[in-house]
């Protein structure tokens, strides 16, 4: 009768806060140098204390620098050490654990989350940044919230929150050869367009969720909060346990084998009612690009822009109606970010290329999403094929997937990403940004222009 | 904590463009220090100033006019993309204390609703009648029946929703802290039972 949705909320549900809303208990909250300086600062600021410091923790992602060779206190935008130092020092004296721009373990948060086993299954994880649904790819309960938010969960260990409406959307079939779920999840958006979530909590399920690697989740799930969603989440199978296992700082020996058996109940009931459904055959979906200014903006690479297509956009991109995404030249491309920059986006874009040059007057940045993808793809010589085929490569974090002032591609510069917000200025005053699959960056990056990739270059299993 | 808001009259300003993002209401590189304040100048840097360096005010932009707007019209999606608070902080700085709109990013009318700002959904069809016929000139909201009205709009009142806890938030300038810090007691039980339950969560 329940969902995986009620029955994680249940499970954290410490009371009845009247007025339709509830206390829900908060097992983890991550904090970054962009928002989460601020919520230490004026908690500090009001004399209040953090209930529990041993449930949260510190990122350094947003605003340090992903040269190579980068200082600990290295930024990327002017003035933007303030907020390195700042959440250093205030993450130190309210006894946080920092996972500070020179640890082993550094990346973007809901990149390392997972990969330490600090995102769980079945956990309830907040943070204020709004790509935290991500997290919900495990089986989590897990959403973006405001810095006051964040504050109240520092001073309580709790949120108070009304229950989102929710959705099913089940992917029947399954991804074709070198579709990938970052195609899936424009799609979604390009389809339902960017309120299509109607502010729903979504659970993901069908055949082609259930073959879909954990990391492919993650990116699935990443996208939900461009589709309004409230968020979304996965019900964990044996391919989420086996990622979480062993992982640092997930349970071990008794306490893993007594957690096993939660995660495993943690599903939807077969008779249970969802507010909305939805059903998308998976074989539908062709690699996507986005053309305009909002993710909804989005069109298989073959398309031609339609007539309808709004003005605002296309000016601000430098299209016109009529015209094809295919081909269209660029002037950059980036791989990485909480969307795609894990080591199977690594990997599907280096298969594009291995003996490859980048096209002549195309900046190409590749920059992996957390310290331990870039370990694994080094291990594997991927450095050597982005390097070699002209991509910088650059050290983890948020890097060009926004700007915050300083280095970025120049103004009207086209830009080809594996990120998630193609928004006016997202990647600098003037930039236009294309969003798509790392493999589809990779191509465009070599040919100079929006490209689909070579389909003799994808590996079976690399998606 | 914010002034209580209970009745409103000002000016309107109409920005119906839809999908307008965070990062447009107070662009990363207008955050320049670990604070709640100083932002309101950096409020949409990008579409209302010629050159937002030099902070030369690009002429007709609707937070360029006087007598400034303390309510704003706006589309579907207002304040979609990053959760940065900065973005309300910086509206709230500017002295926008009612934002109406076709919809809202989830995050954002949420983060409006703890610094005193007003967030109103109305239906399309009457918040393009209002962009039409209001803006530049006064409007009135009452938070206690929950009603919107203008006198560029005789006869018309516009009811919204608003749920009771958030309804006492900008009446009443409510801090969710203190109070859910009386329930202390209860939140140390409920830890107690978990950690028996779930005692790896708390390991
Ligand atoms: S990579 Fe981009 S979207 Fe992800 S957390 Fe960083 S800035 Fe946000």
């Amino acid at each position: 009768m329940a969902t995986l949705f009620d029955k994680l909320w249940d499970l954290h549900r410490v009371a009845d806060a009247g007025e339709g809303y509830d206390l829900l208990a908060v097992d983890r909250l991550l904090l970054h140098e962009r928002t989460g300086g601020i919520a230490l600062k004026s908690l500090r600021d009001q004399g209040l204390e953090v209930a529990d410091a041993s449930r949260c923790f510190s990122f350094m992602d947003h605003i340090v620098s992903f040269r190579p060779g980068r200082g600990r206190d290295d930024a990327r935008s002017p003035g933007g050490e303030a907020f390195i130092l700042e959440t250093r020092a205030l993450a130190a004296q309210a006894a946080i654990t920092l996972i500070d721009t020179d640890n082993a373990d550094q990346g973007i948060v809901h990149v390392a989350a997972p990969e330490l086993g600090i995102a769980l299954p079945g956990y309830s994880i907040m943070c204020p940044d709004s790509h935290t649904c991500s997290l919900g790819a495990l089986g989590a309960l897990a959403w973006g919230i405001g810095s006051s938010e964040a504050e109240h969960i520092l001073a309580t260990g709790t949120i108070r929150v009304q229950k989102p409406r929710q959705m099913r959307i089940r992917i029947a079939g399954a991804l074709g050869a070198g579709i990938t779920p970052k195609d899936l999840a424009l799609y979604l958006i390009a389809r339902y367009g960017a309120k299509g979530g109607n502010r729903c909590a979504i659970e993901f399920c069908g055949p082609a969720i259930e073959i879909m690697p954990v990391e492919g989740r993650l990116t699935l799930c990443n996208m939900v909060v461009e589709f309004a969603a409230f968020t979304a989440l996965i019900a964990p199978d044996e391919k989420t346990l086996d990622f979480v296992r062993g992982r640092r700082l997930a349970p071990s020996g008794d306490m893993l084998a007594a957690a096993e058996i939660h995660w495993r109940s943690l599903a939807s009931d077969a008779d249970a009612a969802f507010d909305e459904e939805l059903t998308l055959d998976a074989g539908e979906v062709t690699p996507q690009v986005s053309w305009g200014t909002s993710p909804e903006e989005t069109l298989a690479l073959g398309a031609t822009i339609p007539h309808s297509a709004n003005i605002r956009a296309l000016n601000y991109m430098g299209l016109a109606a009529g015209q094809r995404l295919e081909g269209l030249p660029i002037d950059g491309a980036f791989i990485g970010s909480c969307t795609n920059g894990r080591l199977s986006d690594l990997e599907l874009a280096a298969e594009q290329l291995r003996g490859k040059r980048v096209a002549h007057g195309v900046r190409a940045v590749c920059v992996p999403g957390s310290k331990s993808v870039k370990r694994a793809a080094e291990a594997r010589g991927l450095d050597l094929v982005f390097r070699k085929a002209g991509f910088e490569w650059g050290e983890p974090g948020c890097a060009m997937c926004f700007y915050a002032g300083g280095e970025t591609f120049p103004p009207g510069a086209r830009v080809i990403s594996s990120t998630n917000r193609n928004f006016e200025g997202r990647q600098g005053p003037g930039v236009r940004t294309h969003l798509s699959n790392p493999a589809v960056v990779a191509a465009s990056a070599v040919a100079g222009r929006i490209s689909l990739p070579d389909p003799g270059l994808f590996q079976e299993d690399s998606v | 904590m914010p002034d209580p808001l209970v009745m409103h009259a000002g000016y309107a300003g109409a920005l119906m463009i839809d999908n307008i993002d965070t990062d447009q209401i107070i662009p990363s590189r207008e955050m320049r220090a670990v604070s709640r304040e100083g932002l309101g100048g950096g409020l949409f840097a990008g579409w209302r100033y010629e050159d937002p360096g030099a902070r030369l005010e690009k002429p007709g932009f609707v937070l360029n006019r006087a007598p400034r707007p303390s309510i704003l019209v706006c589309g579907h999606n207002f304040g979609c993309g990053s959760s940065r608070e900065h973005a309300v902080w910086a509206l709230a700085e500017y002295g926008i204390r009612v934002i109406i709109a076709k919809s809202f990013g989830e995050i954002f009318h949420g983060n409006c609703l703890r610094n005193g700002i007003l967030p109103v959904t109305l239906p399309e069809a009457e918040v393009d009648r209002i962009a039409a016929k209001c803006d530049g000139a006064m409007m009135d909201v009452d938070v206690r029946t929950q009603t919107v009205s203008a006198p560029g709009l005789p006869g018309w009142t516009g009811r919204f929703e608003i749920g009771a806890f958030p309804k006492r938030l900008v009446l009443e300038g409510l801090d969710p802290v203190r109070l859910t810090l009386k329930d202390a007691g209860i939140i140390g039980e409920f830890l107690d039972a978990d950690r028996a339950r779930r005692p790896w969560v708390y390991a």
